[in-house]
């Protein structure tokens, strides 16, 4: 039962963040195709 | 796909800059190590067992929580200072507070599967769970204030209001444990209770847990500069379209 609870609290931790982070950067990548270089101060 | 579009897919996205990519790398490998350590190379606990190994998600994960509202709370109070009234310390904000809303959600979830190891039970009406889930629904709140509409100016200072009043919250989360005693554990680290690889493993989870939360807002916020430029540009082409009616109505009249 341990190593069940530790092992889902890792693949939940792991697969929020990498969730988030899979969104977010799908998210910047249709937002680059409509935004023009000068309103991206960063490039 | 365009030029440009190819040009930011090989270097890593549109929002990575040559800081991001190498921050990125770096908390890459660390993830990969704090894995290493949190579940193969520290030994189990004498008293826990297996069930120390969530430790060192839980306490690192609720701490940049902490850290992630504090700094919600500085560049709402940046923004609310006329002298550095800007929109990015708004933007700043938003996405500190969104990636402390997953980390809040990470710290409760494991800490509920630490509980039902330790006390029996995956809720418990304790001072400190409860306060920590109050926190998490006002900032889960705070998040949908930001998106009711409106100007990014008005948007940013209805936000700020909230985001300064909400940090207060986090003193009484964090001494609920000594004001109340609770069923919840006091401070394990400090009270040295971890030592060794234990205590390693711990320390390495809280590193790069702060890598990853700096990546994580740099690149949030660069998105929601991207969405605010993009609503700008909407509205700016809104207006001139109207002016360009107003124009041809008054040229056939």
């Amino acid at each position: 039962m341990q190593t069940t609870f530790v092992a889902i609290c890792y693949i939940a931790t792991f697969g929020g963040i990498g969730l988030l982070t899979a969104a977010m950067m799908r998210r910047a990548r249709r937002l680059a195709d409509k935004v023009p270089p000068e309103d991206r101060p960063w490039i | 796909m365009s030029d440009e579009r190819t040009k930011s897919r090989a270097a890593g996205g549109p929002t990575s800059t040559t800081f991001t990519r190498a921050l990125g790398l770096a908390t890459l490998i660390g993830l990969i190590w704090f894995v290493a350590f949190g579940l193969f190379f520290s030994p189990d606990d004498e008293v826990q067992g297996k069930g120390v190994r969530i430790l060192y998600i839980h306490v690192p994960t609720a701490w940049l929580a902490y850290l992630a509202f504090v700094v919600t709370a500085v560049a709402s109070a940046a923004y609310v200072w006329k002298r550095t009234r800007s929109l990015t310390w708004d933007r700043i904000a938003g996405a500190s507070a969104e990636v402390g809303v997953l980390f809040m959600g990470i710290t409760l979830l494991t800490g509920s599967l630490w509980g039902r190891l330790s006390w029996g039970t995956y809720w418990v009406w304790d001072s400190r769970v409860t306060t920590t889930t109050f926190l998490f629904i006002t900032y889960v709140g705070y998040l949908a204030v930001r998106n009711l509409g409106g100007s990014h100016h008005q948007r940013a200072k209805r936000s700020a209001i909230i985001a300064l009043l909400a940090v207060l919250e986090i003193p009484l989360v964090h001494f609920s444990v000594t004001w109340w005693r609770p069923l919840h554990q006091g401070e394990s680290v400090a009270s040295g209770k971890l030592s060794g690889l234990m205590l390693f493993s711990f320390f390495i989870g809280m590193i790069v847990f702060t890598m990853l939360y700096v990546w994580l807002v740099l690149h949030r916020q660069r998105v929601l500069a991207m969405e605010d430029a993009l609503d700008d540009r909407g509205l700016e082409d809104a207006l001139a379209a109207r002016r360009s009616e107003a124009v041809d109505a008054g040229a056939t009249r």
